[in-house]
């Protein structure tokens, strides 16, 4: 059993009138079934309001399910003695990065969730150095959040998190109000989170360009996991994905344009070098001795 | 009904020890109708340079001009001016507070001072425009999806009737889908109401597929201006301001380096399939 | 820009008062307030100038800094002087019309302008060499016997922290929403009283809004990372006396000792 497993996951929000009857059901998770293995990078995708983030929730026990189970580190997320010890082994970092700061200086922020923990001061402190480090954000600790930018804060909170020494990071759309280079940044500091320290993410996003690093893509819809493969099973189907409301990256999408018209062209091309790869030995056979490999 | 950018320069804190150029002698004139991209990463300047556009903010040095008149020039009714330049903030969804979507459309043309006929009609044909549907009109906006409440909050906009229309990053945090609905309707807007729009974005990939124009702002400066196959070209300085071309330029470069005869000047999926099907099966025309 | 406002006073230098326990300066600016209203005589205001004037010097924060905040008080100042001087009953010096100037009144508003000017520039003092956090730690630690009567003062002191991260972000927020409304052509400055406070709905309801989201999320993530409350917590910058703070109570004794000493001596 994986890290995180969940069967039969069922969760509905309910909205009920002042007497407290049920005045709305809104099914968010339907009958999910997912096993996520220790130290892998699983992307989640979706569209808004596909149930990504409320799976997100299920998984460090903001929610717990209204059917079904969730399992983390083989604990059950709806006993409430455990959830304490579900919180420190499965963080979470969310989409706005001014909601989730806590400190006035980002040292002191980073320390929050060992304060929380009852860990001594002493190794508050080591625990501090070390996640600070291992995102980079060092030169910044005695920085006020409100003067870092985007990608910057994103980093604090997960520096934040890693300072509870997780298993797993589980990140809600980390990226959603980033510009591009505060994406690339963060996208950077969790795979090498996942490579380096070997954490197990859980990375949720409807950027496609974030994912062709994962080991594992899972594309929800409508509150049920749809597809679930390699990136490059995932991309290879272009037709699907966009039944989904989703994308492709470009590279991908003119790869599978060109497939369409005749042109030999694999499915699922992820990359400007594995296309160009296929490329040129046609555009060498077309034009002689112009075109070099 | 031309903007005309002269000298424009903007500085924090000026005579101070914090003195900060925002805007650093921007020159630039848009024409009625055009369609331009706006591009350049976080504090580069472009959003000051848009709140100069409909007088929010006040130059420290240089001019305005709408239609040739300096907007901060005696007794020009700014009122009036911004309800001719539109300006639709990043997340506009936070702006909004009425009881119900229809009253918010309404608030900016009743600031206007019209009739309550026109008022309504104008809201009526804003929200129409956006496209969302007449069943939600009475509904309070606060319960709509978020793709739903962007809309209601740019119609909020359009029903001040602009003849131009900035927006700053409508696509931010929007899904792939809701993202290429709303710089459709934009598209549409430009197309049927012969507006001009600025629209603002990080993402190369829109700029190229919508704009005629790219202006491209770093630390101040408007570093290039020009059609955006032109400005691609320069996608290698693009990378030394953080910012990046298209990805299907890089693919169009890396093949030319290589020899293949491809045009350097395409910028989107459909140009490059067309140009690379043209090359490899020259009797098959028509794609 | 508006993000770099700075929320009380704070000036970033490194000396002994800087690194002074925030409980050690709390009670050391309570002894100082008291003190000045034990003081009756010249005397005792000379050891309270001496004992101010050296918390400044030690304090490395230029002396501009320490008067701005009189600015805020000038009226008051004015007020409780001009009082002090025209109303007290005595010794008559010199007559302007139904006014006069006593003896008494001259010494007493002397004292209360500078018992004023003194509390204003002791508390600057405070609040320059201590950050807005450590101040609520101090409060948080000094106050702790209160929580004996069910004050929850852990969490009061939790509110006055986040509270300080998010008002610079909730100010940022006001002036974007007002732009935006201006935009739409809103106007918030013309008209009268009632159409002013009436063009502030399309201001407040949004900055709610964005304030109890804020709430919300913050709130989800501060149980994310494991927070239930002060119980079982500790802290990453435990407050701890240091030989500095020893002395300083020791030197509070002696001038509250000599401040005594003048009311029994003058």
């Amino acid at each position: 059993m994986g890290i995180i497993r969940t069967s039969r996951l069922i969760f509905d929000y309910i909205r009920r009138d002042e007497e407290e009857n049920v005045e709305e059901v809104n099914r968010a998770i339907d009958n999910l079934n997912v096993d996520i293995e220790k130290g892998s990078f699983v992307a989640v995708l979706g569209h808004n309001g596909s149930g990504k983030s409320t799976f997100a929730k299920q998984l460090n026990g903001i929610l717990t399910p209204t059917e079904g189970t969730v399992w983390v580190s083989g604990m059950d997320t709806s006993d409430e003695n455990s959830i304490w010890e579900i919180r420190k082994r499965a963080g979470m970092v969310f989409q706005n990065p001014d909601n989730q700061i806590i400190g006035n200086v980002v040292e002191e922020d980073v320390g929050f969730g060992p304060e929380n923990m009852g860990v001594p001061p002493e190794d508050i402190w080591r625990r501090v150095d070390e996640s600070l480090k291992a995102v980079g954000m060092t030169a910044y600790r005695y920085k006020s959040p409100n003067k870092l930018s985007g990608g910057q804060k994103q980093r604090v909170a997960i520096a934040g998190v890693m300072a509870m020494r997780p298993e797993c990071i589980v990140l809600d759309e980390p990226t959603a109000m980033l510009d591009p280079n505060g994406r690339k940044e963060v996208i950077k500091t969790v795979r090498e989170l996942n490579r380096r320290e070997g954490i197990t993410v859980l990375l949720i996003t409807h950027y496609m360009e974030e994912v062709i690093f994962a080991d594992r893509v899972i594309v929800m819809d409508d509150g049920r996991l749809v597809m679930d493969g390699t990136p490059r099973e995932i991309f290879s189907r272009v037709e699907e994905l966009k039944s989904y409301r989703l994308d492709v990256p470009q590279v991908t999408e003119l790869a599978h344009e060109l497939k369409q018209t005749g042109i030999p062209v694999p499915a699922g091309i992820l990359t400007k070098e594995e296309l160009m790869k296929c490329l040129l030995p046609l555009f060498a056979e077309r034009f002689p001795g112009k075109v070099t490999e | 009904m031309s903007i005309k950018a002269e000298h424009l320069t903007y500085v924090y804190g000026q005579g101070t020890a914090f003195e900060q150029y925002a805007l650093r002698d921007v020159n630039f004139e848009i024409p009625h109708g055009q369609f331009v991209g706006l591009i350049g990463h976080t504090g580069s300047g472009k959003s000051t340079l848009i709140q100069h556009l409909n007088g929010l903010m006040k130059p420290t040095g240089g001019t305005v001009c709408y239609d040739g008149t300096d907007i901060h020039g005696e007794g020009y009714n700014l009122k009036e001016l911004r309800s001719k330049v539109g300006l639709v903030f990043q997340y506009p969804e936070h702006q909004l507070f009425e009881i119900d979507v229809f009253s918010d459309v309404c608030f900016g043309p009743r600031n206007l001072g019209l009739e309550k006929d026109e008022v309504e009609e104008r809201a009526k044909a804003a929200l129409e425009q956006v496209g969302l549907e007449e069943k939600y009109w009475k509904q309070s906006p606060f319960e709509l999806s978020g793709g739903q409440k962007r809309r209601v909050a740019i119609a909020g906009v359009l029903a001040m009737n602009p003849k131009v229309l900035i927006l700053d990053e409508p696509t931010a945090g929007l899904d792939p889908k809701g993202r290429d609905e709303i710089l459709d309707e934009i598209s549409q807007l430009h197309d049927d109401r012969k507006m001009s729009i600025i629209l603002v974005s990080h993402s190369m990939e829109d700029v190229a597929r919508y704009a005629d124009r790219l202006m491209v702002m770093n630390h101040g400066e408007k570093a290039f201006d020009g059609p955006p196959r032109e400005v691609f070209g320069h996608y290698r300085e693009l990378e030394s301001m953080g910012l990046a071309a298209p990805q299907v330029t890089y693919i169009v470069h890396g093949l030319r380096e290589h020899g293949v005869p491809l045009d350097s000047s395409i910028t989107t999926v459909e140009e490059a399939r067309d140009a690379i099907v043209n090359l490899l099966k020259p009797g098959k025309d028509g794609i | 820009m508006i993000r770099d406002i700075t929320l009380g006073q704070y000036y970033p230098v490194d000396s002994v008062l800087h690194r002074m326990d925030p409980r050690t300066k709390l009670f050391g600016t309570m002894v100082f307030i008291i003190s000045l209203f034990l003081a009756d005589s010249v005397g005792a205001y000379v050891i309270a100038t001496v004992f101010l004037a050296a918390a400044i010097q030690m304090s490395k924060v230029p002396f501009k800094f320490m008067v701005r905040g009189l600015k805020a008080i000038m009226f008051l100042l004015l007020i409780s002087v001009s009082f002090n001087l025209f109303l007290t009953d005595g010794q008559v010096l010199a007559r302007l019309g139904f006014l006069k100037i006593t003896r008494e009144g001259l010494r007493m508003s002397c004292f209360m302008g500078v018992r004023l000017v003194y509390l204003v520039v002791g508390s600057s003092v405070m609040t320059l060499t201590t950050t807005p956090n450590q101040l609520t730690d101090g409060l948080e630690k000094s106050l702790g016997f209160l929580k004996a009567v069910k004050v929850p003062v852990h969490e009061i002191s939790m509110m006055m922290s986040i509270a300080l991260r998010f008002i610079p972000i909730l100010v940022e927020e006001t002036d974007k929403i007002m732009k935006a409304q201006m935009a739409r052509g809103a106007d918030f400055e013309s008209g009268n009283l009632i159409q002013k406070a009436k063009s502030m709905v399309p201001l407040l309801v949004p900055l709610f809004i964005s304030a109890f989201r804020r709430a919300t999320d913050l709130a989800m993530a501060m149980e994310a990372r494991c927070y239930r409350g002060g119980e079982g917590r500790t802290r990453m910058k435990p407050l701890h006396y240091a030989g500095r703070d020893y002395r300083a109570y020791g030197i509070y004794g002696l001038y509250m000792a000599a401040i005594i000493g003048t009311r029994i001596i003058f």
